[in-house]
């Protein structure tokens, strides 16, 4: 075996994984310009297009430029996200059943959110919304790290994002308990179910800096998750700074989940499900399952949001809804196959 | 030469005090094995040196303190081997080597520069694992899986390598193969610390013996001396057959039951 071999070999995996993430991408903008044309008004992928670009008629413009492109770019930045921030987690922690929603993190970002609509404290449209539920889900992601400790197994994890979620729930039921108005109870309700329905620039506005701040400091980290696969001494031997790791990858999630709940109230699941469908793919290494999981993640919120508007149904059916319904049984899979590790080994 | 030197160290994992006063200096080109009973406090001493844990006294490589290091020139430095070759996800051979670059800033195993893509080649040949570079780690053998996390620590081409425990867990041929290979390392001018419960490997293929009871150094110096009657009956509570095979020393601990 000489260096060439050696390079031939990097080069073969390193196109095909190359193939898979164009594949990818075309899936992204294909759903990308399926949910601009899906409405109450249909509209054709090449009208789209054009309304896109300035053309075909004033109606056609408005539908789509105004009224389901911002729902579009936050399926897009949210789903990408929050598939990111379950890569990340996942690299982190080496662990396949990590996510943000399993750590509590969206929950808590929507008490937070929660708590500044019930208490009145700022319009619903105000950077007082994300920036609570970023301080909220950062806090929530820090206390698991931490209650986790450094190599901390499977079932500590969650257990303990168990007991971070449950809290959340509760904490956000309390406030509405006490919430003496009940069109605000109501409409909380309805938002904890996640939806990007009606959503606005103005929306895209509050969650989309935040959200790219967050990608770019996961994505920041890539190489350090690679070297982390050798455990945390052998990474730190090897330069990596693990405390200041946690530090970014904590506050990237909060970051990006933060500022995607305080927009469209918790959609689950997502983080979890994206990295394990680009495995067989992509392969396991922690940094390149980065960018195909967030591409993954945009590619399921924007299919669950079209899915959401061409399912027949009485009422509206939240996407928060649907990416749970789906997630949960996968994530029952997850556990069904990491059974041996959970049972502490034993079996 | 002195290529490594500690002073009056002193460490503690929580409240409790893992190592006292320990002082040492080791030169370059020997192969040296730290034995100790079970909590002796031997893995700590490995990561006080390494500078992965904090630990008061002063630490010298090659002429400068440790503490004046960043992480990333400390990582050129020393290349640290942990217990039991984790690996936490399943990925080829050649990458796990190719993390051995790291510190030099070649973080992405498919893009190697030249010079990164021959040390990781050199590292897998010393070993012999070049002919499954391509397998999943974690389907390799326990043998063979060891020898990829040796060749990952050659790769580093530091001037310090410390190995916790890289026989442990292996068969016979495969520990005296690891130990065989750790001594070519050092005859190449480099100094490797080995971590082992085996008095016997010690004895055949350390220059120097580092021996450590409850965080002190009960004894140092070369195999014969530092592993002497006393020694073994006051630190390990075992007394030992010796004898020379093939012009090599054999050490066999004993405890009468």
């Amino acid at each position: 075996m000489s260096v060439q071999d050696f390079a031939l070999a990097a080069e073969v995996a390193a196109r095909r994984r190359w193939g898979a993430t164009a594949a990818l991408l075309a899936l992204v903008v294909l759903l990308l310009v399926l949910s601009l044309g899906i409405g109450p008004v249909r509209l054709s992928p090449l009208a789209v297009i054009e309304a896109l670009f300035g053309g075909g008629s004033d109606v056609a413009q408005v539908i789509v430029r105004e009224i389901r492109l911002p729902r579009t770019i936050l399926a897009f930045a949210i789903g990408g996200i929050l598939g990111l921030s379950g890569a990340a987690l996942q690299g982190l922690l080496r662990n396949p059943l990590a996510s943000p929603s399993l750590f509590g993190a969206p929950q808590s970002a929507a008490f937070g959110a929660v708590l500044v609509i019930a208490l009145g404290l700022a319009d619903v449209r105000s950077y007082a919304l994300p920036v609570v539920a970023i301080i909220t889900a950062f806090g929530s992601v820090f206390a698991l790290l931490a209650i986790a400790g450094r190599n901390a197994g499977l079932l500590i994890l969650i257990l303990a994002g168990l007991a971070i979620s449950s809290f959340a729930g509760a904490a956000t039921a309390l406030v509405m308990n006490l919430s003496s108005n009940p069109f605000v109870v109501l409409e909380i309700a309805f938002w904890l179910l996640g939806s990007l329905e009606d959503r606005s620039f103005q929306h895209v506005a509050l969650a989309l800096p935040f959200i790219i701040a967050g990608a770019a400091i996961l994505l920041s980290q890539a190489s350090a998750f690679r070297a982390l696969t050798l455990g945390e001494e052998a990474a730190q031997s090897l330069g990596v700074d693990v405390g200041r790791l946690r530090l970014f990858v904590i506050t990237g999630v909060a970051l990006g989940v933060g500022g995607a709940v305080a927009v469209t109230g918790t959609i689950g699941f997502i983080g979890l499900v994206a990295p394990h469908l680009m495995r067989p793919l992509i392969g396991h290494d922690p940094a390149r399952l980065l960018v195909p999981s967030a591409l993954t993640g945009s590619a399921l919120l924007l299919a669950a949001d079209i899915a959401v508007r061409i399912i027949p149904s009485t009422s509206d059916i939240k996407v928060g809804v649907l990416t749970s319904i789906i997630g949960v049984p996968f994530f029952l899979y997850l556990i069904m196959r990491e059974r041996r590790a959970l049972g502490g080994g034993a079996a | 030469m002195t290529l490594l030197s500690a002073t009056g160290l002193d460490a503690s994992l929580g409240n409790r005090k893992v190592l006292r006063d320990v002082s040492l200096s080791l030169a370059a080109g020997h192969l040296v094995a730290l034995v100790g009973p079970n909590g002796a406090g031997k893995t700590t001493l490995l990561r006080a040196l390494a500078g992965l844990i904090p630990s008061d006294g002063e630490i010298r490589i090659g002429g400068d303190a440790l503490a004046s290091l960043a992480l990333r020139e400390r990582a050129k430095r020393f290349a640290y081997l942990p217990q039991g070759h984790m690996v936490h996800w399943p990925l080829p051979a050649r990458d796990i080597v190719a993390l051995g670059r790291y510190p030099h800033g070649a973080t992405d195993p498919a893009r190697l520069s030249p010079r990164d893509m021959e040390a990781v080649l050199r590292a897998m040949q010393a070993v012999d694992v070049t002919a499954f570079s391509d397998r999943r780690v974690t389907e390799l053998s326990g043998g063979e899986r060891s020898r990829v996390a040796l060749a990952r620590v050659l790769a580093v081409e530091a001037p310090v390598i410390l190995a916790d425990e890289p026989t442990a867990s292996l068969d016979p041929r495969h520990q005296i193969d690891v130990m065989q290979k750790l001594r070519n390392v050092a005859d190449t001018g480099v100094l490797v610390i080995v971590v082992t419960h085996d008095l016997g490997l010690a004895a055949r293929f350390a220059d120097h013996v580092l021996v450590l009871s409850e965080g002190r150094l009960a004894a140092q110096g070369a195999p014969d001396a530092a592993l002497s009657e006393s020694v073994l009956a006051s630190v390990f509570r075992v007394s030992a057959y010796r004898a020379e095979f093939q012009r090599e020393a054999v050490i066999v601990p004993w405890a009468d039951v």
